[in-house]
């Protein structure tokens, strides 16, 4: 196993080179280094000195991704792409447009993310669970139906509409919860009450129907009939050999998204103002910072493709007949 | 099986219910009997080191910290500059060349040098900071940390030390030298190396410094220059180049603030920028309320600076001022409040309904509730709503020092350049465009159609029928009316268009708007200028990008129409003149003049009026001016937007000034009345959540029902 993950690691290489590479392109399309510099020194008054002063001062001075002007490697090596890529490979984000240190931001603003989603992440899984059992146990009856169709609806609606729902409904005319905001420690708790709960509502059509689907297809297996022919009760059947099987395919398409927790989520944070990973991205979208855009989307990659070794080893684990090599 | 969904609801609303005080209440109980006023903030700042911040979201902040030697009166209309650490208002000696002293009204080409003397008072103070900490031999504690102790700190908290020392003249010289510091983007470092003695010469000096020693503390002491000097402890000079009466304004915006070496020094330590120490993130001032927490991502927190002087309130206003009782603390020791806490808002429902709760003392009016808070009468008259006056919400209206218009390109061959061929065409679409329409569908009515490019309140402003754009508008019945589209269609028949095509050469005349507004909510604003322009049957492409697009193409002139906006940066006429002054052209010049408008005998008068004071000689040169460009037209004047404020009864001495940003320490918050009222308006209501939870358990029977006959049949 440890080699195939070497290899896995080794793969990730090349994946992630693109990925920055695609990420640069895409951003410097749309964003010269001159108005990465406007957009630093503002608006008004700005001189072509001050923004040829603040472009060689970070870096945003030599051409993007190819150096005419320089000899050998330094054709490469001397650009802004180089320059800003390489030390990301050693997990070093180096310093925002504005200055900031990237990495402690980072470790400062994932607490906040992972105070919503693992939350939102374990009550959701307890609750989709339940409801899919529910639904699949009274499959083909009026309540299963109904939940069912309950479930397109809510899957229909936007999560937009949850959310400035939700701070309508509980927090503006109930009084329950604080609208928006966030503190630390326990104050934090009534902050967090509201997104998770908008997120698990947002949620639960899609993910009951999709957790039903397994829950049913493992109900139509040979074992089940066996469980049954040998006189177990339902709720037993349900329980010890339909949930134990069903949740093979539920852990292994959660474990691939752990990773991903860090990152927080991009709307739920904006309109919660919430200050994690989520809205620090989208900050940073606004303000035209690349150093913060390309770290995120590094960041963001090496989570994804770390989920997905996660999931591979996880299969190990949960159906021992699987060997990775 | 639901009953995990129900733990899973009903766990954090228990959790909550333990509570003291409102469940919805945003801050710590702790806080609900403290002076302290809340508000919120949507944009982070970027930058708080006042010679580089440029920015009103950032003013909003340092206006609280730093003094610079002026500030505008808090009540008197118009604005008027009056001394904040000076002692009296500075007066601009002019020199010729010979070292004579002039008159005040000499020709600006005789003098070649003016001296500003300005003495500070000698009792200010800086916030508590570590820069000023010393031992017990003197020695400052925190100017040469070694690289350990450096790592070993994260915020200035971690500091132990702090001490201050007096405010002095020359921490305002200091800060002179910074703009043209090369570690330092000021964005004025060019405008005022034009006008400030020797101050390009101190730039070179500096660059030199730099790289010499790169990365190292540039001591500036070292570096004098003749434009600015320290007299004494408590008076300096600063030198101009030539006569430049705008630059008293200059003098009470922030980045003429005083700035300690000791902060520079401390700041400049190697390592310290990579701990986010800077000064960027911590200012030092001798405002009366300094920043204790800076944390951008979710909230800003002020707090009273215990060396603060205790300026008074002031004991004159304008007419109506004491009746609305904004002289009530008058002569009484600012500031009034004791904390200031900012939290970020980045949606505007949330804000709304915050304020609204009144977890918020002030706010904005924005598009999505302006029908919930306002009401406009059949007259045009303004008012609040009744859930607003059963609130006791006050609204503040000010048309704001801004200007949003509709530019032609004048470098563009179709509706560009001095020709009457082109000017008719410019005026036809400036009747055409209704921009009161404009206002009443996009703006809620928050605007005032500008009749030309000074906005009310800036001198040289003219109300009435003297006022009227004669080009656009006629005077009917005491009001200004918007010629008919007729005389637009006649005066494009006069420029050689008949019904949207080109006489001469029998082309469809289209014209193409560039706007940085892009995205779906800018699709009915679009539509409606298509619309504006069809009335006079000319075909409007509008290319809609993004703003460095739009930047890019406004500096290379490759854009037609255009709409852009300007915020007054002083309530000087000369800054709004100067949008249309020639050499100020965006293409070559790089200058503010995005229509690369050039006319001579408007930038001969521009040359004149600039140097101006205000009476009835500059106000007959301004009415000149805007003649000239009332008459070429470069500009749709477009309108100007009123600003819409809200606050809550328990908060006073609210008066809008559109050119003050250091207003936190007039305000007065009625702190029993707002815990009384936020507990009224804030009652948990659970009626909905008990039903709720029995409808939830009355759906579950026939669940349960179905479950038990499945159970017994299964065993049967």
């Amino acid at each position: 196993m440890i080699s195939y993950i070497i290899r896995r690691m080794l793969y990730a290489i090349p994946i992630l080179i693109g990925v920055n590479v695609i990420t640069f392109v895409l951003f410097f399309v749309v964003n010269t280094p001159d108005d990465i510099a406007r957009m630093q020194l503002g608006q008004k008054r700005v001189t072509p000195e001050a923004i040829e002063k603040w472009k060689a001062d970070h870096g945003y001075d030599k051409p993007v991704l190819w150096n005419s002007d320089a000899a050998a490697a330094g054709k490469i090596t001397e650009t802004i792409f180089f320059e800003n890529s390489v030390r990301l490979f050693v997990f070093d984000f180096g310093r925002s447009d504005s200055g900031r240190d990237i990495s402690y931001d980072i470790s400062q603003r994932m607490w906040p993310s992972l105070a919503i989603t693992v939350p939102s992440l374990i009550i959701g899984l307890l609750v989709y669970i339940t409801f899919a059992l529910t639904l699949a146990f009274f499959r083909a009856t009026y309540i299963d139906t109904w939940g069912v169709v309950l479930c397109v609806v809510m899957m229909s609606i936007s999560s937009m509409f949850y959310i400035i729902g939700g701070q309508y409904l509980v927090g503006k005319l109930l009084h329950l919860v604080p609208i928006s905001g966030y503190d630390t420690g326990t104050e934090a708790i009534k902050f967090l009450v509201l997104p998770v709960l908008v997120g698990l509502v947002g949620s639960i059509g899609s993910s009951t129907r999709w957790y039903r689907t397994i829950f049913l297809e493992e109900m139509g297996k040979d074992f089940v009939r066996t469980a049954r022919a040998k006189g177990l009760s339902e709720t037993v059947v349900l329980y010890r050999h339909v949930l134990r099987n069903g949740l093979i395919p539920i852990l292994t398409g959660v474990v691939v998204i752990l990773p991903m927790l860090f990152i927080g989520s991009l709307i739920t944070e904006s309109f919660f103002a919430i200050p994690g990973l989520g809205s620090y991205t989208i900050d940073a979208i606004n303000n035209q910072d690349f150093a913060i855009v390309r770290s995120m989307v590094f960041l963001g990659s090496v989570l994804y493709i770390l989920g997905l070794l996660l999931t591979d080893i996880s299969y190990t684990i949960v159906d021992p007949r699987i060997r990775l090599s | 099986m639901n009953f995990l969904s129900l733990v899973s609801l009903a766990v954090p609303v228990l959790l909550l219910s333990a509570c003291e005080g409102s469940l919805n209440n945003p801050y710590p109980d702790s806080e609900s009997d403290k002076n302290i006023y809340y508000d919120s903030f949507e944009e982070r700042p970027r930058h708080l080191d006042p010679v580089a911040s440029y920015s009103a979201n950032e003013y909003v902040f340092l206006g609280q910290i730093y003094e610079p030697p002026l500030q505008y009166h808090f009540l008197k209309r118009p604005y008027q500059l009056v001394p904040l650490t000076a002692r009296e208002m500075p007066e601009p000696v002019y020199y010729n060349a010979d070292g004579v002293i002039l008159s005040a009204d000499a020709p600006a080409e005789e003098i070649s040098q003016v001296r500003y003397v300005i003495r500070i008072r000698p009792d200010i103070h800086f916030q508590p900071h570590p820069a000023f900490a010393r031992d017990d031999r003197g020695e400052y504690r925190y100017h040469s940390m070694s690289p350990e102790a450096i790592n070993a700190v994260h915020t200035l908290d971690d500091f132990e030390h702090s001490a201050t020392r007096r405010l002095t003249a020359a921490d305002y010289v200091y800060q002179v030298k910074r703009m043209v510091h090369p570690r330092v983007h000021s964005p004025i470092a060019g405008l005022m190396s034009k006008y400030i003695a020797g101050l390009d010469e101190l730039a070179s000096r500096l660059k030199t410094a730099n790289e010499d020693n790169p990365g190292e503390y540039i001591d500036l002491h070292d570096y004098d220059f003749k434009g600015a000097r320290a007299i004494d402890e408590t008076t300096f000079e600063i030198v101009l180049k030539q006569k430049y009466p705008q630059f008293i304004y200059w003098l009470s915006m922030y980045f003429f603030s005083p700035m300690p070496w000791e902060a520079d020094v401390f700041y400049s330590q190697a390592g310290m920028s990579d701990q986010n120490i800077t000064l960027d993130w911590y200012p030092v001032g001798t405002g009366p309320f300094m920043l204790t927490e800076n944390n951008p991502n979710r909230r800003m927190v002020l707090e009273r600076n215990p060396n603060y002087r205790g300026e008074l309130y002031p004991e004159e206003g304008e007419e109506g001022d004491a009746e609305s009782g904004l002289l009530r603390d008058a002569g009484r020791a600012m500031p009034f409040i004791d904390k200031a806490v900012y939290s970020l808002e980045r949606e505007a429902i949330p804000t709304w309904n915050k304020f609204l709760q009144g977890y918020y003392d002030t706010s904005g009016l924005v598009s999505d509730s302006f029908d919930q808070a306002v009401r406009v009468g059949s007259g045009g008259e303004v008012m609040l709503t009744e859930e607003m006056r059963a609130r006791d919400i006050n609204l503040l209206t000010a048309v704001t020092t801004s200007t949003f218009y509709m530019g032609f390109n004048m470098r563009d061959d179709v509706v560009g350049g001095d020709s009457q061929r082109a000017r008719l065409l410019r005026r036809a679409v400036s009747i055409a465009v209704d921009y009161e329409e404009f206002v009443s569908i996009f703006a809620n009515g928050r605007g005032k159609p500008a009749q030309g490019p000074l906005p009310p309140g800036i001198f040289g402003h003219r109300e009435g029928r003297a006022g009227i754009n004669p080009y656009v508008y006629d005077w009917v019945d005491g009001r200004a009316q918007r010629k008919p589209v007729a005389k637009a269609l006649e005066l494009l028949e006069q420029a050689g268009y008949s019904n949207g095509r080109d006489v001469r050469t029998g082309e469809p005349l289209v014209l193409y708007l560039d706007s940085p507004a892009a995205g779906p909510g800018s699709k009915a604003n679009f539509d409606w200028l298509r619309k504006q322009f069809r009335k006079l049957n000319i075909n409007l492409v509008i290319r809609a990008t993004d703003y460095n697009r739009f930047q890019e193409k406004m500096l290379k002139g490759t854009a037609q129409i255009y709409t852009w906006g300007w915020n007054a940066d002083y309530p000087d006429p000369e800054n709004f003149m100067f949008l249309l002054y020639g050499p100020n052209a965006k293409v070559g010049s790089n200058g503010e003049n995005a229509s690369n408008y050039e006319n001579p005998e408007f930038d001969r008068l521009f040359n004149i009026m600039k140097s101006m004071p205000n009476g009835e000689k500059r106000q007959q040169v301004i009415d000149d001016m805007i003649e000239i460009a009332r008459r070429d037209a470069p500009w749709l004047w477009g309108f100007h937007p009123l600003a819409y404020s809200l606050h809550h009864s328990w908060y006073h001495n609210a008066k809008p000034n559109l050119m003050a940003n250091n207003t936190l320490k007039y305000k007065r918050i009625d702190v029993p009345l707002r815990n009384k009222l936020r507990a009224e308006w804030n009652r948990p209501v659970w009626t909905p959540v008990i039903i709720l939870v029995l409808v939830l358990l009355v759906s579950l029977l026939p669940a349960a029902i179905l479950y038990k006959r499945r159970v017994e049949r299964s065993i049967r």
